[in-house]
Order: structure tokens, then sequence, then C-alpha cells
């Protein structure tokens, strides 16, 4: 199934893109998705264990299923304010 | 039409018109406190030359809305609005601007300091900082809004 993955700030400059479309193997959850993406640019796992994900622009964990058309995103900690 | 009581925005941020939309309406109140955020020209031993603010912007204007029920919930008689700039920001202009009214000043003052906190540490918006010689992504808080115990530590700094 189709997801559309979205990567912000330095996720974003090492991957070269803040938007990509991918195609996963379902069922899917977000782990899913980041193994996909790691396994394609391995430069983004050093983000594993500090980001947060995000589905369909809600906050969401890991272990939350994908479903086609989903947007997934990625997101460095926040540096707001 | 009184502004959004929060909103992401690449334009100038206008205390004046955000302090009206949170206290225009509310004749019990005697206390307004406000709070603005600056972009300043120096940060942990470099130049700052300016600020480039990135936001995902629908999960950022929930994650803002958040903050305001949050802040309903710790202080009901207290409202508070809070907008956040994006895109490039010069020194000394502001990035974000806070106002809270409430019928006393201690928590108009304890629902800024709160709202601050909390917009640091769970919405989605980063600093990419260009300074002399270069530049960097600032990266502070892993997001969670539901991790009790950061959203305590904000509650504890705000009434302290």
């Amino acid at each position: 199934m189709r997801v559309t993955i979205r990567l912000f700030a330095r996720l974003r400059d090492l991957a070269g893109s803040g938007e990509l479309v991918r195609d996963v193997e379902g069922p899917a959850t977000v782990q899913t998705v980041w193994r996909h993406l790691v396994a394609e640019m391995p430069a983004l796992s050093e983000y594993e264990r500090t980001m947060s994900v995000a589905v369909n622009a809600d906050y969401s964990r890991m272990s939350a299923s994908v479903s086609e058309g989903d947007e997934v995103a990625f997101l460095p900690p926040v540096s707001g304010g | 039409m009184p502004l959004p009581l929060v909103a992401l925005s690449p334009g100038v941020l206008d205390l004046q018109a955000l302090t009206q939309a949170v206290a225009g309406s509310r004749a019990g109140d005697g206390a307004v406190a406000s709070f603005a955020g600056l972009v300043r020209d120096h940060n942990q031993g470099r130049r700052v030359s300016f600020l480039d603010y990135e936001a995902y912007e629908p999960l950022a204007v929930r994650a803002l809305g958040r903050i305001v029920d949050e802040v309903r919930q710790a202080w009901p008689d207290t409202q508070v609005g809070v907008h956040h700039r994006t895109g490039r920001i010069e020194i000394g202009e502001a990035s974000v601007i806070i106002v809270a009214a409430s019928p006393h000043r201690a928590n108009a003052f304890a629902a800024c300091r709160y709202t601050i906190e909390r917009v640091k540490q769970i919405v989605p918006i980063w600093k990419h900082e260009h300074f002399e010689g270069g530049d960097v992504w600032l990266e502070g808080a892993t997001a969670d809004p539901d991790d009790e115990s950061a959203r305590q530590s904000a509650y504890r700094i705000a009434c302290a």
C-alpha cells in the first residue's frame, strides 16, 4: 500500500526531501514505514530514539497501524518558542 | 472579526490584537499577562544572524490548541491565546506571543509561563539557526503530549 512520509528540520535535510511517497507491504505499522525508510537512508537512524511520530497530523506511536493513503510524519526533537 | 486564540503564520505578530482577542470581552478579568519570545543575536557562543522557523502546521495548530485546553483545565478562570510565527525572523523580532487573562494576576502569570514551557515541549516547530560561519538545526525536547511528567514539570515551573 502507498503512504506519504513527511520529514522535518534536520531529518528533512538528511533525506533531501520533506515528502516521500513509498509502497510498503501491509499490514503495516509506523515502525514498518520507519524501517523501510531507514533501509533506504541509513543516516536517518540516529533519530530512532529521540524522534516523535504522527499519523495524519496527529501524534501517534511506532506500534500504531498505518492504512493506505495515510500521511506518516517523523519529527526530530522540537525547538519552538 | 477577533483573531483566533491559536495561530501559526509567517506574518509579524500583533500583541495588541491578540490581547483584544483573549481579553476583549471578559469584563470579570482584573489581570492580563503577556509574553513575547524574541530572536536574540547570540546563542551558545555563536553570533546569530537570523532564525528560520519550520513547522508541521496542522499538528502544530492542534498542539497549540491542546495547550489552551490544558490551561483551561488547570486554571478554569483563565483564558490564554498563543500565536507562533514561521519562516525567517530577524534579530529582535518576536517568534511567539502569549496573552493570558484572568480575574487575578497569579493565574495570568502562571498560565503565560505554562504555555511557553509547553510550546517548547510539544509543538512541532523547529529553529534553523543561521550564524556567522554556518547554520544548525536546534533540537530540544522529544515531543510527547501524553508524557505526564513533562506536563507536571511545566506546571511546577509556572507556579514556582
